[in-house]
């Protein structure tokens, strides 16, 4: 990374791994449960996050200076309403299919603790370049947990990734289906993503035992 | 030196060894050690965590048998090879040598899956871990079989015992911190990843699914998939039917007689609680009754859903499904269950009371004592909690309102404020 200073890397790289917005800090848990029955969804989101994170950050980070404290929430608040609405209408206008099934979460980004931690924590104290870098490394760590999520949920639950069957053909018995094989129609229900998460948590933290909390 | 000196020697000189809790486990399985305690007060119990778990598994032993011949027995009825038994218990029809081998060539099958994998997990965490093997899943290993129905495809049993005993029991700690039950966590695993294979009608009965589509297509309905669906005059089971067992069901769970008769020996080898068991046998009868009571009283019209299944007979809902099985030999595991007296009163009452609720509100899932009891696993210890707490406070305020009498009148005073 000769393009950015190692503290600077340090913004993007850390997220995706010892400080994960989702498996360290455990948050923006809700988005990750609802959507991440497909791949598909699952990468929309983490592009619309990442959109929404990445401008964001530098917004705020551009206002911190004339934001007065006690409505600071309030202006955070319009700011993220304001990209989620354009993502949403993106989503609309380009991919209306995509945008049913991802239905209310898209809009819910507004209150993914995530983003909100992140104008509170960082963009509101420090410069643009160094916020926006935050801003991508969060919404890279929050996105990859997705996909992750999504590729053992899609794959396992319905056979398919990304919507083209990789298992064979269920109706037709072909494939991995000829043997007997079945799709675990637990991975389709939310509470299947909680288990995947735990299970990723579970992993991370044993194989870096300082991350484990004090109980 | 005989064969005890020399495992004994074996065991020492091995004791740093990788592969130690292996042995150490089948050692202890066996034989008991040679070690003693040094120092300090103990007390010598034969009751360790094998033999308990062994006789819970002693308990299982005439539901398992029952089970195979049973399931031998629902096949050739349905196929119309044999005539339905008529002379109780002891009828020749029914403990034939036919229905007993294919019995055995289907449940055999998935005893051996459900110990081969749930141990082999259980060992490898033992090794990584570096601790005991604990004999937790000698009993899950024999509940898992016989709650589920007969035709289960083994990879599907495999990969649920797999789930169930990592992230049911291992990630918790292993035996005995686990919060939920983990025979009734591969069970509620199976039943929404694959439930085509754990509910309708034709999974209880071996063949039905093979035979489904062609002319030899046969199917054996649960009484509570017939009750379920409002069929309630088709089915031709008795009473007695019912108690002896006699009935598609899930394996192990069909002959209450036997389930009684395991339940009574648990209780008196004081293995488990006769107050869960007594307290659920009462919440079922009670939500039953409410039930019934609304039937009576006409607030409910014939022609909804729920008629057949609330106007079910108060006391035949302790006859019928998973219920006897899973309020003896489930709602009463020490681990997941309430601790204290009062709590265990709570807990079983809450099991079968809601059980009955489940079974009737909801036809998706005919059998509802496996959720009911997944459910009260998770709260056990809020109720354990509220128990505590209220005796803290109820000896709290004895000890306010007590007056205290001292033999020497005139230190009241002293006491007095040393109390306050």
């Amino acid at each position: 990374m000769a393009l950015l200073s190692k503290k600077d890397a340090n913004l993007i790289l850390d997220p995706l791994a010892d400080n994960n917005p989702i498996t360290i800090q455990v948050l923006g848990i809700c988005s990750a449960l609802a959507i991440t029955a497909e791949l598909k969804a699952s990468v929309v989101m983490a592009l619309s996050v990442l959109f929404v994170m990445g401008v964001g950050n530098v917004v705020i980070s551009l206002l911190r200076n004339v934001i007065p404290s006690k409505i600071r929430i309030i202006v955070q608040l319009v700011v993220v309403a304001t990209l989620v609405i354009v993502v949403d209408q993106v989503l609309k206008a380009f991919a209306y299919e995509l945008s049913k099934t991802l239905s209310v979460f898209v809009g819910l980004i507004i209150t993914n603790c995530i983003i909100m931690g992140r104008f509170e924590a960082f963009a509101l104290g420090n410069g643009l370049w160094r916020s926006f870098l935050d801003g991508i490394g969060n919404a890279l760590g929050y996105g990859v947990i997705l996909i992750i999520v999504g590729f053992f949920r899609e794959l396992l639950g319905s056979g398919t990734l990304f919507g083209i069957p990789v298992l064979g053909d269920p109706v037709a018995k072909t494939g991995l289906y000829s043997i007997g094989y079945e799709n675990n129609g637990f991975m389709i229900i939310p509470p299947a993503a909680l288990i995947v998460v735990g299970i990723i948590i579970w992993v991370q933290r044993s194989r870096n035992r300082a991350l484990i909390e004090e109980a | 030196m005989g064969l005890k000196e020399k495992l004994h020697t074996f065991r020492v000189k091995n004791q740093d060894k990788k592969w130690f809790p292996v042995f150490s486990g089948f050692h202890t399985f066996l034989f008991t050690p040679n070690e003693t305690t040094h120092n300090g007060t103990h007390i010598k119990g034969a009751d360790d965590l094998k033999r308990t778990m062994n006789t819970v598994v002693m308990s299982l032993v005439p539901c398992l048998i029952f089970g195979m011949f049973n399931t031998g027995y629902q096949h050739y009825l349905a196929l119309g090879e044999i005539e339905p038994v008529a002379n109780g218990f002891f009828s020749a029809g029914f403990w034939t040598m036919d229905n007993f081998l294919l019995g055995l060539w289907k449940v055999l099958p998935l005893v051996i899956v459900s110990y081969g994998v749930g141990l082999a997990i259980e060992f490898l965490f033992c090794v990584i871990k570096k601790h005991e093997i604990e004999e937790g899943y000698l009993v899950t290993g024999m509940l898992v079989p016989l709650i589920v129905p007969v035709d289960l495809p083994l990879w599907m049993l495999a990969v649920a015992v797999a789930f169930g005993v990592v992230i049911g029991k291992e990630v918790f700690g292993g035996t005995g911190m686990n919060i939920l039950n983990p025979a009734l966590t591969i069970r509620a695993f199976l039943f929404f990843a694959y439930p085509t294979w754990m509910s309708g009608d034709k999974v209880w009965v071996h063949g039905a699914v093979d035979t489904a589509g062609t002319a030899d297509a046969i199917s054996g309905e649960t009484v509570l998939g017939f009750l379920a669906q409002g069929r309630t005059a088709e089915m031709g089971y008795s009473l007695s039917d019912m108690f002896l067992g006699f009935i598609p069901g899930s394996i192990g769970e069909t002959s209450t007689l036997l389930i009684l008769l395991g339940g009574l020996f648990l209780v008196f080898s004081k293995i488990a609680s006769w107050r869960i068991m007594l307290s659920a046998v009462i919440g079922a009868l009670a939500m039953g009754l409410i039930f019934n009571g609304i039937v009576d009283a006409g607030w409910i019209p014939e022609y909804s859903k729920f008629y057949a299944l609330m106007s079910f007979e108060y006391w035949q809902h302790l006859l019928v499904g998973g219920l006897a099985f899973g309020i003896v030999f489930m709602a009463t595991d020490p681990v997941t269950g309430s601790q204290t007296n009062q709590g265990k009163w709570i807990y079983g009452f809450l099991i079968g009371f809601l059980s009955v609720m489940i079974r009737v509100f909801n036809p998706g899932y005919p059998e509802g004592v496996f959720l009911a009891i997944l459910l009260m696993n998770v709260f056990a210890p809020t109720i354990d909690h509220y128990v505590v707490r209220g005796n803290i406070k109820k000896r709290m305020k004895r000890l306010k309102t007590a007056t205290i009498y001292p033999k020497p009148s005139d230190e009241v005073d002293a006491l007095k404020t040393e109390t306050a």
